[in-house]
């Protein structure tokens, strides 16, 4: 799909003072993001500092109090369906069908996401066959490991070749070969399809080994901004952590609500 | 396609389209579980032939021209949709937990679809419940009339109080958010509405104030069409025309409704 002119030069996905109240309370203040076309960035932050609900504004699930949102030059509130066409996207959860097969997970996408009938079946057989997962194509999701499913996501979301693809905290719950076959993914995503990537984790070393940049959020606002290693330099110090540190005077602990943590504890649970 | 663009013919095209999408993700799930569809079939199993036989033997009930049993036949099948339909909500509530419902929303299909496509998922299921019922009749010697066109006539009826039920379903899971409350509200609304209706004995014995309620009532119509589709002999007191329209009636406004709410369960 061609972009829309003259956002070429633009950031593929840009915010302006975005901004997100609920009952009073600001999960999101006036966020400024400028992703370039084919990166992958990375949102950081702990639980409740405003990451997920600035994916959902993103994503067209949650329309904005305030401020303005494009993706690939569609605005997301005057025009939220055709951003819908140029997105995929995964929930932290895991939301693939338990009571469905694998392909039937991929099929069932594909036609939601206008992959051509014929080619719908195609496709899904072939991305089975990219995650390596073929040989369980056939079998219920109910029987995959955790890891299995976040790669049938991650390729269910990408099937019909968006140019953003959201991903909400898509290593959580995961053990470290797992989240670096996700790693994989998302890297070959990019280099493959030229897929820009937007994902949110609290995991600094993850964003490090995996983003060209990131953005470091903090009690619902954007506190830094800029490459990984240019973060470092200028805070003087050695890790992202440390980043983190010296931008919110406080290590990254894990706060958020009851339903937030109730929502990871079962999402592991599912990984088990 | 879009807000702009699409010609109005690829916009309805679309709808459709996406629409049988989520029957056939329905369809898909129950040929790998089908075991639902059998243990909903004891409920309307108890009502034909404990319920009903009882009833007909002591012939308390005044019904015109049919047996008890003729009677209640259609409305054994009415409640049977009312009940997989009006709980269909309660999927919503887990698909959301799960994440499911984001998805669905992110892709490029129309609100509306969805809602509809549920709806219709909900009147796949309760399909066979028909087919359930029809085995249940014959058994115990109902006359049921097997015409093409009453076959026809009973799918749509069917499909169309499931579209009902499971929207209202629907728009309560959009408002009340967790399973707890929704099955509070649920078991709250179904005893009342298969009640204040005339499924299981004619209006004209309700004292005046029922019948006003179940005029109100779509289950009423809906078992009115059943009825007289249904059942050799059977007659109407609405009107065939009148029961689809109202059915059809009551199914577009809560469904222009539940597009609206469908959306913010993504929140």
């Amino acid at each position: 799909m061609e972009p829309a002119s003259g956002v070429e030069a633009l950031g593929i996905v840009r915010t302006e003072g975005l901004t997100r109240k609920f009952n009073g309370f600001t999960a999101v203040d006036s966020i400024e993001l400028d992703i370039r076309e084919g990166e992958v960035f990375g949102l950081l932050g702990p639980n409740g500092a405003g990451k997920t609900t600035t994916i959902k504004m993103l994503t067209t699930l949650l329309p904005p109090t305030s401020g303005k949102a494009t993706v690939d030059g569609r605005d997301v509130r005057a025009r939220p369906a055709q951003v819908r066409q140029v997105i995929g996207y995964v929930p932290q959860m895991l939301s693939a069908d338990a009571t469905l097969t694998g392909y039937e997970n991929l099929l069932i996408f594909a036609k939601l996401h206008d992959v051509p009938r014929r080619e719908a079946g195609m496709r899904a057989r072939q991305a089975l066959g990219d995650m390596g997962l073929s040989e369980f194509g056939d079998r219920l999701v109910r029987t995959y490991s955790g890891g299995m499913v976040r790669r049938l996501e991650i390729a269910q979301s990408a099937l019909h070749r968006p140019r953003v693809l959201f991903l909400d905290e898509p290593t959580i719950g995961l053990d470290p070969l797992a989240r670096r076959a996700v790693w994989e993914m998302v890297r070959r995503l990019r280099e493959e399809h030229g897929t820009t990537i937007f994902l949110t984790t609290h995991l600094m070393d993850e964003a490090d080994a995996l983003c060209d940049r990131v953005g470091i959020m903090h009690r619902s606002h954007l506190v830094a901004l800029g490459e990984p290693a240019r973060l470092k330099e200028e805070a003087g110090v050695a890790t992202l952590d440390e980043v983190f540190i010296h931008h919110t005077g406080g290590t990254i602990e894990t706060g958020g609500s009851i339903r937030e943590i109730q929502r990871e504890r079962m999402t592991a649970r599912r990984l088990g | 396609m879009s807000v702009e663009g699409g010609t109005a013919r690829s916009d309805a095209g679309g709808f459709v389209s996406k629409m049988l999408v989520m029957v056939e993700l329905e369809a898909r799930k129950l040929k790998h579980d089908p075991t639902e569809l059998l243990t909903r079939a004891i409920q309307p199993a108890l009502w034909l032939l404990v319920f009903g036989v009882v009833l007909n033997e002591i012939r308390i009930i005044p019904t015109g021209d049919l047996t008890y049993l003729e009677f209640l036949t259609p409305g054994v099948l009415a409640q049977s949709v009312l009940f997989i339909s009006i709980f269909y909500g309660i999927s919503i509530v887990w698909e959301r937990d799960l994440g499911i419902v984001q998805k669905f929303l992110v892709s490029p299909t129309p609100r509306s679809a969805l809602v509809t496509g549920k709806a219709l998922s909900a009147g796949l299921r309760s399909l066979s419940q028909a087919l359930i019922v029809y085995v249940l009749a014959m058994v115990i010697g109902v006359s049921l009339d097997l015409g093409p066109l009453n076959i026809i006539v009973m799918v749509v009826t069917v499909l169309l109080g499931a579209a009902v039920f499971a929207t209202l379903s629907l728009i309560i899971a959009c408002l009340v958010k967790t399973r707890e409350r929704f099955m509070g509200i649920g078991q709250m609304i179904t005893m009342p509405l298969f009640f204040a209706s005339n499924a299981i004995y004619p209006i004209s014995i309700m004292p005046t104030w029922l019948q006003v309620i179940s005029y109100g009532n779509p289950l009423t119509y809906m078992v009115d069409a059943l009825r007289c589709t249904m059942i050799v002999g059977g007659t109407t007191d609405f009107g065939l025309g009148v029961d689809l329209a109202v059915l059809g009636g009551f199914a577009l406004v809560l469904v222009l409704i539940a597009g609206r709410l469908y959306p913010r369960v993504g929140w």
